[in-house]
């Protein structure tokens, strides 16, 4: 099982309508991909609460079919 | 926590990030990492020389599975700092990258100064 970076990057779009999300396949295997997600939605949040978000929008997938998401997050002007 | 009575697992958790000022969940042990994440963090925590208690949850699937739920987070390694949660190997790269990670342990008193 492994998942494809549309469909990652459309599950964290539902949650975080307004993220600007960025997705890296590392290794082409749908198993290992890089996240980067900015959104107004982490302003305030500990980098654990913002994961904690993005890994909520996965839905569980995450540790599952999705082995490995490296992933960084911030509010838009932290960038 | 309601939790610690309907997961027993989660009183071991909670026992062991009271007893040991650092302690990393990860899969292996310090000398014998099993995952690159895993052998991230550690690399992490011994090139900052903070002292840390390594637990193995790959010799225990209830804790590799309780650990997540203790702490709604999905992943190991997952790494605690005085009883906190400080996050798995991203944060903690992040954190390291940003020369945060010795202060936050030293400030909660969870590594000598150097």
């Amino acid at each position: 099982m492994a998942m494809d970076a549309q469909e990652i990057e459309s599950l964290i779009r539902a949650a975080l309508p307004d993220a600007r999300i960025t997705i890296e396949d590392l290794r082409g295997d749908g198993d290992h991909y890089a996240a980067h997600v900015v959104s107004e939605a982490f302003r305030g949040k500990s980098r654990v609460e913002q994961h904690q978000m993005v890994y909520g929008a996965l839905q569980g997938r995450m540790g599952g079919v999705l082995h490995a998401l490296a992933l960084q997050t911030a509010p838009p002007d932290d960038v | 926590m309601d939790s610690d009575i309907a997961n027993p697992v989660h009183g071991k958790i909670q026992a062991e990030i009271d007893a040991n000022d650092v302690v990393l969940f990860m899969k292996g042990t310090p000398v014998f990492p099993q995952c690159g994440f895993s052998a991230m963090v550690v690399q992490i925590l011994n090139h900052l020389e903070i002292p840390f208690k390594g637990i193995d949850v790959l010799a225990d699937s209830s804790l590799r599975e309780g650990i997540k739920e203790f702490t709604n987070w999905p992943t190991i390694p997952q790494l605690y700092v005085k009883g906190e949660f400080v996050g798995g190997c991203d944060i903690v790269r992040e954190m390291y990258e940003s020369n945060e990670l010795k202060d936050h342990v030293t400030t909660k008193g969870g590594a000598p100064a150097s």
